[in-house]
């Protein structure tokens, strides 16, 4: 089906299913640790072999010999392959970098081989006595350093730079002018599970079991890179510890366990150790940017300026800080710019709302400086600069945006109205405030396709490609199918994560909830009509409900249909470009903290988003995706930093105590409210993603509310206590 | 991870007598995963879990004698350590997490190494870990480390929360040798400072010597106080944490961990705590060398004293 026109009335509409709160219909295999993961899959596989990755130890330079004498030698281990045995084509569909280095290292901890042994601790100790000599290189480590030589870019195949009118000259005449830069650091999406793969050859066909959030795109990398026919690669992903984006690639571990296995002709298996997550992999480079944000006097929007810069290798993307800021506030001169500067770091790609997540943080904290300045209420400021066109294209109206009823509503609930002057409100030894945020993520939409077949015990079987990341997929495709087919969810059987089923959207830029829902719809469409048609009802008048099929007086039972056999459908849906209508998801972020006035520490106490994403699949496993967003974006204001060490051209805090990502303690009470709407312009579900609107602006709320609390403002994160303390009053 | 041989053992004297040449392995929450990651490459384990030497005792002084092998956990339930040595009991409960807690032993605690992140990236020089590599935190990344009593080799500080509370009790720890002998080594003397010669040491402790209990005195009285900064509100290391035990008339002990490669504290520091936060932070600084990326840490130690002598002023008021 190509999407082309707004969705009248459908089944979804009852709501008997789709849109009520259901709880994980895998929670019970996770709670019981029968859910299997990559690493997991050892039934069937005789024989199965550890591999463990030999890293990089410089950041640039080449290796000038590779010793794997002693290595070979020692107990248990059963071969020890190296770049120079392998001959891979390119790296994996997304990624820049290759996934095995050498005898050019282009980042730190780079793979250069594997060690492969019959234990994971015989390889891990083996891959110590590999002996690498470098001749090593100088390289560019500083984003301050490559700051002045970074070019216009864009990112992922978007524009570098857009102008609307006249920036610099609207900016100049401009009645009130604001300027300031900010910063953001690197972050690591350090999710839960780390990669891992096992590789298991039959003949020349391979098997993967991989954690991975695009299927189909995996199986295209495996067989460009292996240089074989994709019809000989079945992935398999069917649950993943979390990705964060990072799962959107092949890595190290899944070409490094699919070469050894055909090496050995044994089942290998990679699980890439902790410690070289933060330098193997990818990550979210830091940010320099700049606003400049010029208003009438009345606080009207006439110009708007976002620039940004990072660093990244060479053929990289930029992190596309301004992407968000071509639409989310008014202003008819506008300029956006993304700048991109060549560093040997390792690799930056697409961590959750790349650009946008960090982008919002500048765009936010400028927001409330301006605010001030201006002698405004943020949210008034905000309110009067909302557009219901896309103000970068301002021919496309927003289908369903609800902005203003997000910051309005928010400020209500929040009690907004307490909030005081900055540096005023204090509680015993703590200083108190409040901030607020917009948040904003684009509605994108992705070709997804799904198979469903009614059983004949009447059970419905949902299989797609599709991938669910911990995000709740397997159960709003089931609820999807359910509501289509009238049958309660746990007569729903869905099964992921397999590229033996049709391709779909995979997970990522929360396009995955309305697109691979879509497609099922599509596919549950086709199967109405087949069921209908074997009980000789009209398709398109039949109601499907509690089992039965009803159509005017006659009611039959959906066992009718199967009587002879299963029946089954595919179903695809595809969106065109719209002239008309720009689509996007809205909320707004609500925070309060305390600041301990002698220590500095920043501890939040209270959250709120209110947000609009039309039709909520399942306010449950939605509501789960916005507070680990929020989560997500309290590391990234507090304690989320990779810390480059420039000598040595790593992050050298690789590790989870080091990387500190927000824990239980950081996190206070939550609240979530989605606003009742739904988009029939977006996709047949009227639905759209929250996964990644739940981080955006996060981080701008908090430093907000950290200015409210302390009147002194911080312009970088994460907002440490040296910067916090720099700015209190001495106590004793 | 390095093949070893692994004995356990049933009493101290055994462990004493496998131990030459050997690690001993008590809880395991740290030097397991120091072995994992090939930082220490031991071939033999002495298990002390069988060993006892895990029982909370009165002394003779009135004081309490706490076995080597006492967990974290039951260490900060006990009523006595709760009623007479509070500050213990917090110190405990600030660091690591309620798994770890229950896993992790007294001595281990103490003997808990650096968590400089040098030490932990084995292809990077440290004089910790290999002895003459050289120290790669010298201009490197330095925030979490040590900004007093440390020395052109090393930078690192001694992470620990329970030894900061030790040093404000002033106990000693009681070690045993493979000879037979025991001694008793006072808690401000325990942990090294690096000093100009190599190896950094770390601890005071001969070869093959066990850690056999903790000792604390007669109880002090006083308010208890442990107050840690760190970055997120647990599951962290300090950035600087101040252990006090402060007395109705407004003298007391402080403590600091977090900046040195010792719990930190001294006479005069404690002297100068009714003149203030200032006084007191003055005392133990002098002489600091902080780095460009941790001199931070001595202001946020003033002002943490500041916090600490304020909540004290007010209990007694
Ligand atoms: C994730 C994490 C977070 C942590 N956070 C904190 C924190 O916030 N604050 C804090 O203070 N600590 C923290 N820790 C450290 C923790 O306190 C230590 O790991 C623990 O106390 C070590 O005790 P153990 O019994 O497990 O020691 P082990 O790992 O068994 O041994 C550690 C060392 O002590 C030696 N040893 C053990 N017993 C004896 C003995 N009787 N005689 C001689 N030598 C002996 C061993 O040979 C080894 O060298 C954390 C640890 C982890 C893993
Ligand atoms: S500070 Fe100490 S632990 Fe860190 S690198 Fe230097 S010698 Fe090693």
């Amino acid at each position: 089906m190509k999407f082309d026109a707004p969705m009248g009335d459908t089944p979804i509409d009852t709501g008997r299913v789709v849109g009520r709160p259901h709880a994980r219909v895998d929670g019970p295999l996770k709670t019981t640790g029968r859910a299997t993961y990559a690493a997991e899959w050892h039934d069937g596989l005789p024989g199965l072999l550890h591999g463990f990755i030999i890293p990089a130890t410089i950041a640039k330079g080449t290796v000038t010999a590779i010793d794997t004498a002693d290595a070979k030698g020692a107990a248990g281990v059963v071969d020890v392959l190296t770049f120079e045995d392998f001959d891979i084509n390119g790296t994996a569909n997304g990624k820049t970098v290759k996934l095995v280095g050498g005898p050019q290292v282009q980042h730190y901890h780079q793979a250069l081989g594997l060690v492969i042994a019959e234990t994971f601790e015989a390889a891990r100790a083996a891959a110590d006595l590999v002996n690498v000599d470098y001749e090593a290189e100088a390289g560019a480590f500083s984003l301050d350093g490559v700051r002045a030589d970074a070019k216009v870019c864009g990112a992922f195949g978007g524009p570098g730079e857009t102008r609307l009118g006249d920036f610099e000259a609207a900016f100049e005449a401009a009645e009130v002018q604001f300027d300031e830069e900010y910063r953001t650091a690197a972050h690591s999406p350090a999710m839960i599970e780390p990669f891992a793969s096992i590789a298991q050859w039959e003949g020349d066909g391979l098997t993967l079991w991989t954690a991975n959030q695009m299927i189909a795109t995996t199986v295209g990398s495996m067989a460009s890179m292996l240089q074989i026919d994709e019809s000989r690669v079945h992935v398999l992903s069917p649950y993943i510890g979390g990705g964060f984006g990072a799962k959107l690639w092949a890595h190290a571990d899944a070409i490094l366990a699919a070469l050894a296995a055909r090496k050995t002709g044994h089942p290998v298996k990679v699980v890439m150790p902790r410690g070289l997550i933060f330098n193997n992999t990818i990550n979210r480079p830091e940010t320099i940017q700049r606003l400049r944000i010029g208003t009438r006097a009345d606080g009207t929007i006439e110009a708007f300026g976002h620039e940004g810069w990072s660093g990244n290798v060479e053929g990289g993307n930029p992190e596309s800080t301004v992407l968000s800021s071509r639409s989310v506030y008014a202003g008819p001169n506008r300029l956006m710019a993304d700048h991109m500067g060549h560093l040997d770091l390792p690799e930056g790609n697409a961590m959750r709302a790349p650009g946008d997540a960090v982008g919002s943080i500048a765009v936010e904290i400028a927001m409330d400086e301006l605010a001030e300045k201006l002698g405004l209420d943020p949210i008034d400021f905000r309110v009067m600069n909302d557009s219901q066109v896309d103000p970068s294209q301002p021919k496309k109206t927003f289908s369903n945006r609800h902005l203003v009823r997000c910051l309005q509503d928010g400020a209500e609930r929040f009690g907004w109205s307490e909030r005081q002057a900055p540096g005023t409100r204090r509680e015993g030894k703590w200083l108190v405030g409040m901030g607020v945020a917009t948040a904003y993520r684009a509605a994108l939409r992705s070709t997804s396709g799904a198979a469903v077949r009614l059983e004949t015990n009447g059970r419905v079987t949902v299989e797609t490609d599709m991938t669910d990341i911990g995000t709740g997929s397997y159960t709003i495709l089931a609820q999807t199918a359910g509501e289509m087919l009238g049958v309660p969810v746990d007569r729903v059987d869905v099964r992921l994560g397999d590229s033996a089923f049709p391709k779909s959207s995979g997970s990522g830029g929360q396009w995955g909830a309305s697109s691979s829902t879509s497609g099922l719809y599509v596919a549950c469409v086709n199967l109405r009509r087949e069921i209908a048609q074997r009980l000789s009802l009209d398709a398109e008048r039949a109601e499907f409900d509690d089992g039965e099929v009803r159509s005017g007086n006659r009611v039959c039972s959906l066992l009718d249909a199967v009587a002879e056999g299963p029946l089954s459908a595919e179903g695809s849906i595809d969106f065109g470009q719209s002239d008309t209508h720009a689509f996007g998801t809205f909320g707004a972020h609500f925070v309060e903290v305390g600041v301990d006035s002698y220590t500095g520490e920043v501890r939040v106490r209270r959250m709120l988003a209110v947000c609009s994403a039309g039709r909520i699949l399942n306010p449950v496993s939605a509501r789960s995706q916005v507070i680990g967003a929020m989560t997500m974006g309290v590391g990234a204001a507090l304690s989320e930093k990779l810390v480059v060490d420039e000598r040595y051209g790593c992050f050298i805090n690789h590790d989870l105590a080091l990387y500190e990502v927000p824990v239980h303690a950081d996190i206070p009470h939550q609240d979530v409210v989605f606003l009742d709407d739904v988009d029939p312009y977006g996709n047949p579900m009227k639905a759209h993603g929250v996964g990644e609107l739940g981080l955006c602006g996060v981080g701008g709320a908090i430093a907000n509310a950290v200015y409210n609390a302390t009147g002194h403002r911080l312009r970088k994160v994460p907002m440490v206590v040296e910067d916090i303390i720099a700015g209190l009053p001495d106590p004793v | 991870m390095k093949a070893f041989t692994y004995d356990r053992v049933t009493s101290a004297e055994e462990a004493l007598a496998a131990g030459a040449g050997a690690s001993f392995v008590a809880g395991g929450t740290n030097l397991l995963d120091h072995m994992k990651l090939q930082i220490v490459t031991p071939d033999r384990l002495v298990d002390l879990n069988r060993a006892g030497m895990d029982a909370i005792e009165p002394t003779a002084e009135g004081g309490l004698r706490i076995g080597a092998l006492v967990r974290n956990s039951d260490l900060a339930a006990d009523s006595r350590i709760i009623a007479d040595y509070a500050v213990l009991a917090r110190a405990i409960l600030a660091g690591a997490s309620g798994q770890i807690r229950n896993r992790a032993t007294t001595a281990g605690n103490l003997m808990q190494r650096t968590r400089c992140p040098y030490f932990y990236d084995t292809a990077l020089a440290c004089n910790k870990r290999e002895p003459g590599s050289g120290c790669s935190a010298q201009d490197g990344h330095s925030r979490t480390l040590a900004v007093i009593g440390t020395s052109e080799l090393c930078l690192c500080q001694n992470p620990g929360d329970m030894a900061v509370a030790l040093r404000v009790l002033d106990a000693v720890v009681e070690v045993a040798s493979p000879a037979g002998a025991t001694r008793t080594i006072p808690i401000a003397e325990f942990h090294q400072l690096p000093g100009d010669s190599l190896p950094v040491r770390e601890f005071a402790l001969e070869k093959g010597e066990l850690i056999t209990a903790v000792v604390l005195p007669p109880p002090a009285g006083g308010t208890h106080y442990y107050r840690k900064v760190r970055d997120r509100s647990s599951y962290a290391f300090a950035l600087v944490s101040v252990a006090a035990v402060i007395q109705p008339d407004g003298i007391g002990r402080i403590a600091l961990g977090g900046v040195a490669p010792r719990p930190w504290a001294s006479d005069d520091a404690d002297a100068a705590i009714p003149q203030g936060a200032k006084a007191v932070a003055a005392a133990l600084f002098e002489g600091a060398r902080p780095q460009e990326d941790n001199a931070f840490k001595i202001d946020l130690a003033t002002r943490t004293i500041a916090a600490v002598l304020a909540e004290a002023k007010e209990a007694r008021a």
